[in-house]
């Protein structure tokens, strides 16, 4: 009886358990970007941060969706057709149907959250599992993406070319002779900033993440759980196909046999950013520090030059399993640290 | 007796598993009256130098890949698991197998058992991540699948690896008992799966540990043996999908070989009546789903679709199946039959 | 129903009433014509065995069930709750014995889920975090409502649901069994909380087994059994003998004399011997020992760690301290497994979770154990008619062998498992409830055979939380309370009064 009021000063878990994958990635980004700058000679420069940002922003935009998807417990493996799909569409309306590029992008957006609706109420109503519904997604928009066209078709629309790609494009004076920006990477930015937003301080947000900790308890709490589970399959199919949009812009055409296996990647990035794939903990923030570890390693292998480019996805395979070992090991961490509080 | 017995336990099998995927036999009945009706010469079989040509025949011979992979996945999946990274282990087996023939000059036996003990060692690896380090299995294996295909474009140093070897090349173009060979391997792989989980008590302990883990391990089920097992064999199915991959194509590409080989294989299972939650499993089903899959690509090919397009019908196709499986789509069958009963009383 | 006397205080008005509730599931009524009252200001405990309608009669007071029949008041105002939410709208919240809140969310947020103020879209944490901290004082509970939940044990998070569960303005708290996963000081602060809570003005309903802390804390017990309530009672004036047996409910005609052949082979070596069991959050200590030829009961109420006792022995899960010695050998099963290959057997409590595979077939489930153990190199036809053999000794009613298990009934499920175990012929078998849900006839010919094993001589370790079968069927009785041992029985002295006794008698 002595004991009685132990439970009010017990012993604090060390502070922030939760932010210790996020650190941990952020010390592998300053790792592998500091062993780059050590190693190669013009690494160090502000065109390689450029672009580290222009070429990887549809990935960014594409793990975003992932996160939504992952935090919520559940998984999309459409992501890349969804961007294949929408780049052809949007390239098919502009170049042979006449279509103002504006209006095209927005009929590509909302194909995409009205393919991501259809996949999430097929997981909600039904009970299919997630990976079995996004499997058969993948498959399906892949063939919508080659019925549109069966070829690439380039994008020379005026509108696209100038407006899009160079006026809205910012000049900063960094390094020798100034960088460029384009749009894409303001739209990256912009998505990550919303999504951050979104998940942490919007009821939607937080409801994705209590859904992926506990779908139960979630749904005891009064929680809307179906609705929620549909609105992050709109949000990843939406994310997928803006990804689409942007790629489109990079590649300046649309080719439905384009980013096969993307998902995986951004899987990947999701996964290095310190995201659980059993759902419930996570960050945006995370997923672009992941994001960047991936773009980094492509940058260093393309400085090295006799390296292969298979080597990203060997080197981003073992961060993931790394990942997770880390996240195991913290997980047992924490119990025992629980038990030894409850035990003094 | 016991012949007799043992007839009477096979047959009932049988019947079971004819149950579990009727959905699947009357959409395969469906799909060869369709092409009964409007395709020329499909149901015919010809004999011509030892080998037995025709379109039922291309459909099981390009059909036996899959199912192959399939049969593994099969048990994968009754223990509640899955396998995402099958793909990857036919990529990596025919990497394997073409570069060892190729680059160091080995004779094609010793390729061809480097690739599947590869295989074999590869799907052990994702056993131990499920049991030991007790990862989901789509997370478990999503590492390999991630990181695979660069392993194979490793090994084959990322060309594609050509070969001539008559004796490599026989496994995906041959003929052995006048079927082609992969037809036959098909055969031995599920010979040996059915022999290893009907004759053994194995088969019941895949189920009882897919259907009910908890109660397995209490009655002393050794559940992750078990799951080591499954996911070993699993790999080691795909390790002799991938030599016929390459076989056939006389080359190792490890780009695209096995590419979406993963979503074939657990959508053959699915439509087979395994169910992704585990359990009762029918070897028997997967491969006729697996040929299911096969026939209505063919189909879709001698419509003029093109390759490109075909997995579009095929999703769909699917999702219908798993609806009509899924606890809610059968409860609406069951409505709208009672429904009409009552209408016509 | 005549109320009983009470305590002066608590004249106070019925917050809660629930007049002649019934609700029927199938053949079983769960609820019987059920009056149920709860007064401001106090603390009122419902008591009774398992499938006495405690859950039943709380699933109707907060919209989970519609009863059948019957009214409910709340305020004098009658109330049909169709979902927890309505019941919550009218003041009536519930906390459950499992924490059922986010693990990885902060305290704060756990208390506003799903109702945050916000502005322009935006959640106002400022609001949410002072409203946290403001509940939390209110439970006097100083604690960082920023901290995040699953780094609290789980006392606090029991305390963070109560908050939740206030934080809509509840007058009436419902509490089912929150203090089963908790230790002797965790309860002592969730009775601080609750005695500020009556304090208040709440009215809380209370479900607990542990009988010290239904004194330690209720004002009045209201007793079910068998679906209808056999008594309520001012806390003060109930004495614990007398609860006990209104809750087991003695129907002492219905014994017979103490069994004449069951004699304990007291000097024989045990088979099967535990000392000083113990594991954190499960036991404290449990001694017992087990002869062949021997059948020894393990009773209690429900809660008391029977069935944990079991679970250890038979190495479902370790035990941290103590000994276990199987056939005079110190063992530390980590696997049912090991156990398995010394010769134990186990069928659980929970027959259709941990026990049968359902979709297995009759025959499937009963070589399954065997099979496992993997010494038997029988053939097909062997097993077939092994199977057979016991299907027809057990007389387990099933079409054929290969019928799915999981179309028998509960009974015969129990002798599938039954059949499960002795097709491994076992030298100790732990039955755990083997009776539960189970038809009288049934359950006369699972008792007949049991005592046929004990005379060919197995040792028997047999739960059960019904005392007349305990009582008939066991040479010695170890009785469990509070997760302790703490008397065992022999021969002559194994009656229903003597267990009743050792089950209430009361330490301090």
């Amino acid at each position: 009886m002595a004991q009685q009021e132990k439970g009010g000063q017990r012993m604090r878990l060390p502070i922030g358990r939760r932010d210790i994958p996020l650190i941990a990635t952020a010390i592998v980004l300053a790792g592998v970007y500091l062993f780059g700058v050590l190693t190669y000679e013009h690494f160090a420069s502000w065109a390689v941060v450029r672009n580290l940002l222009v070429d990887n922003a549809f990935l960014g935009i594409a793990a975003v969706g992932a996160t939504f998807v992952i935090i919520s417990g559940g998984i999309d493996l459409s992501v890349g057709s969804v961007m294949a799909f929408a780049g052809i569409l949007i390239a098919k309306l502009v170049e042979h149907a006449g279509v103002h590029p504006l209006a095209a992008i927005l009929i590509a957006l909302m194909a995409g959250v009205l393919f991501g609706t259809t996949q999430g109420l097929l997981i909600w109503v039904f009970r299919l599992p997630p990976f079995l519904v996004t499997l058969a997604g993948l498959f399906f928009m892949r063939g919508a993406a080659f019925v549109v066209h069966s070829q690439s078709i380039g994008v020379r629309h005026e509108f696209v070319a100038t407006t899009l790609n160079e006026t809205l494009s910012l000049r900063l004076p960094l390094g020798s002779r100034g960088i460029v920006l384009p749009v894409t990477v303001f739209i990256l930015l912009a998505t990550f900033a919303i999504a951050w937003f979104v998940l942490r301080h919007v009821r939607f947000g937080r409801t994705v993440y209590a859904l992926g900790d506990d779908a139960q308890a979630s749904a005891l709490m009064g929680l809307p759980v179906g609705r929620a589970t549909v609105q992050v399959y709109a949000v990843s199919g939406f994310l997928s196909a803006l990804a689409g949009v942007v790629f489109m812009l990079y590649q300046q055409s649309g080719d439905p046999a384009s980013c096969k296996g993307l998902e995986l990647d951004a899987i990947a990035a999701v996964v290095i950013g310190g995201t659980l794939l059993t759902g419930g903990i996570g960050s945006v923030i995370g997923t672009l520090l992941g994001v960047l570890i991936l773009g980094l390693i492509q940058t260093l292998i393309t400085f090295q030059g006799d390296l292969s480019s298979w080597w990203t996805r060997i080197v981003a395979g073992v961060l993931v399993l790394l990942f997770l070992v880390l996240q195991r090991a913290l997980d047992a961490l924490a119990v025992s640290a629980l038990n030894t509080s409850e035990e003094s | 007796m016991p012949l007799q017995s043992t007839m009477i336990e096979l047959s009932r099998h049988i019947v079971r598993t004819l149950l579990g995927i009727k959905w699947a036999l009357l959409a395969l009945a469906l799909l060869l009256a369709f092409n009964a009706i409007f395709t020329d010469n499909f149901f015919e079989i010809r004999f011509q130098d030892g080998h037995l040509y025709g379109t039922l025949i291309d459909i099981l011979n390009h059909g036996s890949k899959v199912a192959i992979v399939a049969v593994g996945m099969t048990l994968v999946i009754a223990t509640a698991g899955v396998d995402l990274s099958v793909g990857a282990i036919v990529a990596i087996s025919g990497a394997v197998a073409a570069s060892l023939l190729v680059e160091r000059g080995a004779p094609w036996y010793v390729a061809i058992v480097a690739a599947l003990v590869t295989s074999l060692a590869l799907g052990l690896w994702n056993g131990a991540l499920v049991v030991w380090l007790r990862l989901q299995p789509i997370v478990a294996t999503l590492i390999l699948m991630v990181a695979g295909r660069g392993v194979a474009q490793l090994i084959t140093d990322g060309r594609i690896i050509t070969f001539e070897d008559s004796h490599l090349a026989w496994f995906g173009n041959g003929a052995l008992f006048a079927l082609p060979v992969p037809v036959t391997m098909l055969a031995l792989v599920a010979g040996v799966g059915a022999l290893l989980t009907r004759r053994t008590a194995l088969g019941m302990f895949i189920e009882s540990v897919g259907d009910n883990e908890q109660a397995s391990r209490l009655a002393g089920v050794p559940d992750r043996a078990v799951k080591l097992f499954v996911y070993t064999f699993c790999g080691l199915c795909a390790g002799i999908a991938g030599i016929i991959e390459c076989s056939y194509i006389k080359a190792a590409d490890a780009n695209n070989a096995g590419q979406l080989l993963e979503l074939d294989a657990i959508l053959a299972v699915v439509i087979g009546g395994t169910s992704l939650m585990g359990g009762r499993f029918f070897i028997l089903g997967s491969i006729v789903g697996a040929l299911l899959m096969q026939a209505l690509t063919k189909t879709l090919y001698m419509l003029d679709v093109s390759a490109d397009i075909a997995p579009a019908p095929k999703a769909i196709a699917v999702v219908l199946v798993c609806l009509l499986q899924s606890p809610a789509g059968r409860e609406l069958i069951a409505r709208w039959r009672s429904r009409r009963r009552g209408g016509s009383a | 129903m005549s109320a009983p006397p009470i305590e002066p205080r608590l004249d106070a008005p019925a917050l809660l009433k629930a007049e002649c509730m019934s609700k029927r599931f199938g053949p079983v009524q769960a609820l019987d014509r059920v009056d149920f009252e709860l007064r401001a200001g106090e603390v009122h405990a419902l008591m009774g065995e398992n499938g006495a309608g405690k859950s039943t009669l709380i699933k109707c007071l907060t919209g989970v069930h519609r009863p059948d029949s019957g009214r409910i008041y709340r305020g004098g105002r009658a109330i049909a709750p169709a979902s927890p939410r309505q019941a919550e709208r009218e003041g009536i919240s519930t906390v459950y014995q499992e924490v059922n809140l986010i693990p990885h969310l902060s305290i704060a947020e756990n208390i506003a889920l799903g109702r945050e103020p916000t502005k322009w879209g935006r959640i106002c944490w400022g609001q949410v975090r002072r409203r946290a901290q403001s509940a939390l004082d209110r439970l006097g509970l100083g604690i960082d409502v920023s901290r995040e939940l699953s780094s609290c044990s789980i006392a606090i998070q029991q305390l963070v649901a109560i908050a939740r569960a206030l934080d809509v303005d509840a007058r009436v708290l419902i509490l089912d069994e929150p203090t089963s996963s908790l230790d002797r000081s965790e309860v002592a602060r969730l009775f601080d909380v609750m005695q500020r809570l009556r304090g208040q003005g709440l009215g809380i309903l209370f479900v607990t087994h542990f009988l010290d802390q239904v004194y330690a804390i209720s004002d009045r017990i209201s007793v079910l059994r068998d679906g209808r309530l056999v008594g309520v009672h001012a806390a003060s004036e109930l004495p614990r003998q007398e609860l006990v047996s209104l809750m087991v409910g003695r129907e002492l005609d219905l014994v017979e004399p103490v069994r004449s052949e069951v004699d304990s082979t007291r000097d024989a070596e045990p088979v099967l011997c535990a000392r000083a069991l113990s594991r954190r959050g499960s036991i404290e200590h449990a001694d017992i020992q087990v002869a062949s030829g021997e059948t020894v009961g393990l009773a209690g109420l429900l809660g008391s760690g029977r069935t944990e006792t079991a679970r250890l022995l038979f190495g479902v899960e370790q035990f941290e301290r103590g000994e276990l010695l199987i056939g005079g050998h110190s063992v530390h099963f980590r696997t049912p497994r090991q156990a398995i290959r010394m010769g134990l057997a186990m069928t659980p409590e929970n027959r259709k979770d941990h026990g049968i595979i359902p979709s297995l077939s009759v025959r499937e489930n009963i070589e399954l154990a065997l099979r496992a153990r993997g010494r038997s190199r029988l053939t097909g036809a062997q097993r077939r008619a092994l199977a057979e053999r016991f299907i027809r000794m057990l007389n387990i009613r099933t079409p054929t062998p290969e019928t799915p298990v999981s179309s028998l009934s509960g009974g015969n499920q129990q002798k599938v498992l039954l059949a499960r175990w002795l097709a491994t012929e076992p030298r100790v078998l732990i039955l755990d409830e083997p009776t539960r849900g189970i038809d009288v006839a049934a359950k006369a010919e699972i008792l007949r055979e049991i005592d046929e094993l004990r005379r060919q001589g197995m040792a028997i370790i047999f739960i059960s939380s019904e005392l007349e079968e305990v009582v008939k069927a066991c040479g010695r009785v170890v009785v469990l309370r509070d997760r302790r041992t703490v008397a065992e029985l022999t021969g002559e002295r194994i009656t229903e009064q003597s267990v009743l006794h050792a089950i209430a008698e009361h330490h301090d």
